[in-house]
């Protein structure tokens, strides 16, 4: 059974509030979600009033300004600042995204931010992915053939077979569609989750590879796959627009083809 | 290192509904209120097949205003499960499974749902 309570030792608590010192006008307030491991406290959420005018434009840029000059002990990941590395994800205004390509414009009123949704948080803004790297490992997410390769080239693809992968492959595993589920959130013991079901479709289309049975086989389980019910989360909040959606619905259309 | 004392970090309370969830859930509510809506429908049923002394009894309670609520009610979720369903089986083929395509078959089973509980009960009356 679902708990949709949050437990005891999770439940928010009010934080501080930072008031800003550089005496602009322009200034937006940042609520974050803060939990120290350290101190055993519930978590809480603090307000920063940051200077915007002295301020890039993306929410990752307040957050990096926050701990540079507001308040050092913030803790989150980052690393290209481009939407391709995937380490900035969290939940900005209630949608999971990455924190280097939304802008703070974009956000009405204070921009709340708190960890990726239903994930054991190790402090602050850093939720624990272990779960959700396991299960990507879990569906093989590397080329499965028995034929040997050409003696003198690389296995070719076809334009209209290398298509097929182009979105599904483009996945930068930053877990927002995941932790956008609530299938996922209820059920991530057992159900893969749509970051990888997608990966799963990626190699299931994938010209070269030779263990599509295989790989079906896997995934039909009444919470492996089944456990998605076309709540849209995943594809509404993807950062990077891809369809684990629809790559599901694709899946579930070749288990229910290859029985006839 | 162990998960036991990390806090789990918010999820339903802070998450920005699209209205694709709340769709999703309302299909869940919809379906469980139908199930209880037959039990009703198989009691009134029995009624009338006890005669019209026992049916006398079950109208007279459907004609309150919590019955006519219930009644619509179940109308309603009767048709809004009708609507989505097919919007599901559409899904299952594949299609209409873009961001915007799913957004506004959201709006359209919501109208539809809502129309056809009014004809139903225009019709009716």
């Amino acid at each position: 059974m679902a708990e949709f309570r949050l437990p005891k030792n999770s439940r928010l608590t009010k934080g501080r509030h930072f008031a800003s010192a550089s005496g602009s006008s322009n200034v937006r307030r940042f609520a974050v979600y803060r939990y120290d491991p350290d101190s055993g406290e519930n978590p809480r959420v603090d307000t920063y009033e940051v200077d915007i005018d002295n301020c890039g434009p993306m929410v990752l840029d307040a957050l990096i300004k926050i701990k540079n000059e507001i308040d050092p002990t913030l803790t989150f990941r980052r690393s290209c600042r481009e939407g391709i590395c995937g380490s900035c994800a969290m939940n900005i205004d209630g949608g999971n995204t990455l924190a280097c390509t939304r802008s703070i414009e974009s956000v009405k009123g204070d921009v709340k931010i708190y960890p990726l949704p239903h994930l054991p948080v190790v402090k602050d803004l850093v939720g624990d992915l272990t779960n959700f790297y396991a299960q990507y490992a879990s569906i093989k997410p590397w080329l499965q053939a028995r034929t040997p390769p050409p003696p003198d080239q690389e296995r070719l693809q076809s334009k209209d077979d290398q298509e097929l992968i182009n979105e599904p492959a483009a996945c930068i595993l930053c877990a927002c569609c995941s932790t956008s589920c609530p299938s996922y959130w209820w059920n991530s013991d057992r159900y893969l989750g749509p970051a990888a079901l997608l990966a799963a479709y990626r190699w299931l289309v994938d010209s070269r590879d030779e263990a599509t049975g295989e790989r079906l086989d896997e995934l039909e389980d009444p919470f492996r796959l089944y456990r998605c019910h076309t709540i849209m989360n995943c594809t509404q909040t993807c950062p990077k627009n891809l369809n684990p959606a629809k790559a599901i619905a694709e899946t579930k259309k070749m288990l229910a083809e290859r029985k006839y | 290192m162990s998960n036991v004392d990390r806090p789990l970090s918010p999820h339903l309370s802070i998450y920005r509904w699209p209205i694709t969830m709340a769709l999703s859930i309302l299909h869940r509510l919809t379906g469980v209120a139908l199930s209880l809506g037959f039990v009703m429908l198989a009691v009134w049923l029995f009624d009338i097949a006890s005669g019209a002394d026992a049916y006398a009894v079950f109208m007279k309670y459907m004609d309150t205003l919590i019955g006519k609520l219930l009644l619509v009610g179940w109308s309603f979720a009767f048709f809004y499960h009708l609507s989505n369903g097919a919007r599901h089986l559409v899904w299952d083929t594949g299609r209409g499974l873009e961001k915007e395509q799913a957004t506004s078959s959201a709006w359209l089973v919501l109208i539809a749902a809502v129309l056809l509980t009014g004809v139903f009960w225009w019709v009716a009356s």
